[in-house]
């Protein structure tokens, strides 16, 4: 940017930009923080009055705990088991020599894309024939298949860009495979598989429809499907849907914030260099 | 061995070994996503209608997608669903170029600015469709307050008018999912050489021209590729719909995957039920399918 004019049209720009990515939000949190008289006020107020009754309600009435226990559990399992199992496939598409490489890239690349709907009857089948709805289980093992193209192709890109010759150095220092993976490889790759943990974490913490499904009793419910079913007796709780919804979307601000390098190249990682 | 021998045993020992690390993967894929999209296609043929098994489960041939195509609640899930894909992903990839223009610049502060465009697509759908509800309803409502001020009288219930209802998802899922779509596209803005601009700066071409005609068509396997993700995604609109208005007011902003789902979970028809889920996969693939041909050229050289 050279002139000063395009300096002011480009700040314009970014702070139109800016006010309405935040604001929508900062509206909620503003309204958790609401007294319960302000929150039913007609016309609304803008300001609130910094009260935490509502964070109370909803912990001690609505069993907002219980939510942020079930995704974080959910979440942190699916987050576990997805890595370990992409980084064993990925490792594989990136570095060894195998026939049908693209075709499994292109299988998994249509695994995102397939509709909700068309997995979710026979996938409801298949746990209730194994007892597992309203399970952990039940609930990790459709999301570690559902998050599987995300980590897959984050860290095969990532493994492609390592230098070729590590393995063979390896190998001739008298490593097995299995070695050269583990003690070359995976120390190295710490960064991609961080980046992709973070998101595969976002996807499984977000998820909204299988929990929806699989998770009918309430106790086992996420923070999503908790918070989409909020009732009140008479009227909408809306001071308590924003003080969980304010929780339940804090720790991802936090992570944007934080890690908002990884993400954005791993999400373009993800994209593009397919 | 001889050496040949031996590269051929380590050639099969690594194919051994590579499909054998792919060998979870492929199972969890297999499992449950393979396996339950063919069962679908195999339960839509037939009358499975939960609560009245009496009847049997009877095999029906196409009678499920003959009734589909008759269906006028379908019919209207159906348009209300293109409708939805058209704009959102519209908007979305223009308002994804800003993003990405602005994320773009060397200035002071761009991480900050880079984050907070970024939070929109981490909080959770649910929670977007809350807090555009709120926003939207109508006594408590700060699209009201902005509107009408301390007019009380002139409050409107916007969810509950078919046609704002519809344009409130869209709003909400462009809100929500624009810098995705932005993101792409600044992947795609940061392979085009330096060079490229400066040689047009030098021709004398000013800012507006060198964006028409350097950055768009350098751009263009970029946005083919952030159409094609939001095209993908928008069709498969469904936490939007569930918490914003349940397909309401009417069927206004009825959309398939929920429709499907009422279908099936609400109403217990898993036949018909497993046809509209078909539907919507069929649409999904054969739009992605026109799509790779349209831009093939476009995707493939980005790919190689």
């Amino acid at each position: 940017m050279r002139s000063r004019g395009q300096k002011a049209a480009f700040w314009l720009a970014a702070g139109l930009a800016g006010f309405f990515s935040l604001a929508p939000f900062l509206w909620f949190v503003i309204t958790s923080l609401k007294s319960q008289g302000s929150v039913t006020a007609i016309p609304p107020t803008l300001l609130p009055e910094g009260s935490l009754h509502f964070y109370w309600s909803a912990f001690a009435g609505y069993g907002l705990l219980g939510f942020v226990l079930n995704s974080l559990l959910v979440a942190g399992l699916t987050t576990a088991l997805t890595i370990s199992i992409a980084t064993l496939a990925a490792y594989a598409l990136a570095r060894l020599r195998l026939r049908g490489t693209g075709l499994v890239l292109g299988l998994l690349l249509a695994v995102g894309m397939f509709p909700q709907t068309s997995l979710a009857g026979p996938v409801w089948r298949i746990l209730q024939a194994l007892g597992w709805l309203n399970t952990y289980q039940g609930l990790v093992l459709p999301y570690v298949t559902l998050t599987l193209p995300l980590g897959v192709w984050i860290l095969t890109t990532f493994f492609k860009e390592l230098p070729r010759e590590l393995e063979g150095a390896a190998l001739i220092d008298g490593c097995n495979r299995w070695q050269a993976l583990w003690r070359v490889i995976l120390p190295l790759s710490a960064p991609g598989v961080f980046t992709a943990a973070i998101l595969v974490f976002i996807y499984a913490w977000n998820e909204f429809f299988f929990a929806l499904l699989i998770m009918s009793d309430r106790a086992r419910q996420t923070l999503p499907v908790g918070i989409a079913l909020f009732q009140g007796q008479y009227t909408m709780p809306w001071g308590e849907i924003a003080a969980a919804s304010t929780v339940a979307t804090l720790p991802l601000v936090a992570m944007v914030l934080l890690f908002q390098k990884r993400i954005v190249s791993g999400l373009s990682a993800g994209a593009i260099k397919g | 061995m001889r050496p040949a021998a031996r590269k051929a045993a380590s050639l099969g020992g690594e194919r051994v070994f590579a499909w054998g690390l792919l060998a979870p993967c492929l199972f969890f894929v297999a499992l449950f996503a393979f396996y339950p999209i063919a069962r679908s296609m195999f339960l839509s043929l037939y009358r499975i209608i939960l609560g009245l098994p009496r009847l049997g489960d009877p095999f029906v041939g196409l009678a499920n997608y003959l009734r589909l195509a008759q269906d006028p609640e379908a019919m209207l899930a159906l348009a209300n669903t293109c409708l939805f894909v058209a704009a959102s992903t519209l908007l979305e990839l223009g308002l994804g170029l800003i993003i990405a223009l602005l994320m773009d610049q060397a200035v002071r502060g761009r991480s900050l600015l880079r984050a907070a465009l970024l939070i929109p697509w981490a909080i959770p759908t649910v929670v977007t469709s809350q807090m555009w509800r709120f926003i939207m309803s109508d006594n408590y409502g700060l699209l009201n307050l902005a509107l009408f001020g301390g007019d009380v009288a002139a409050y409107r219930a916007w969810l509950a008018d078919p046609f704002w209802a519809l344009a409130a998802v869209i709003l909400a899922d462009v809100w929500k999912t624009s810098s995705f779509a932005g993101l792409i596209i600044l992947a795609g803005l940061q392979t085009i050489p330096a060079e490229l601009h400066e040689a047009a700066r030098i021709d004398g071409a000013g800012a507006l021209r060198r964006f028409i005609h350097v950055t768009l068509p350098a751009l263009r396997p970029a946005l083919a590729l952030a159409l094609l993700f939001r095209t993908m995604d928008a069709f498969r609109v469904f936490d939007l719909v569930f918490v914003m208005t349940q397909g309401g007011p009417g069927n206004a902003t009825n959309v398939l995957q929920f429709y499907g789902y009422q279908k099936m979970f609400a109403e217990g028809f898993l036949g018909y039920g497993a046809a509209v889920a078909v539907l919507v996969f069929a649409l999904v693939m054969a739009v992605s399918l026109v799509y790779l041909v349209f831009f093939r050229r476009a995707l493939f050289r980005e790919a190689a």
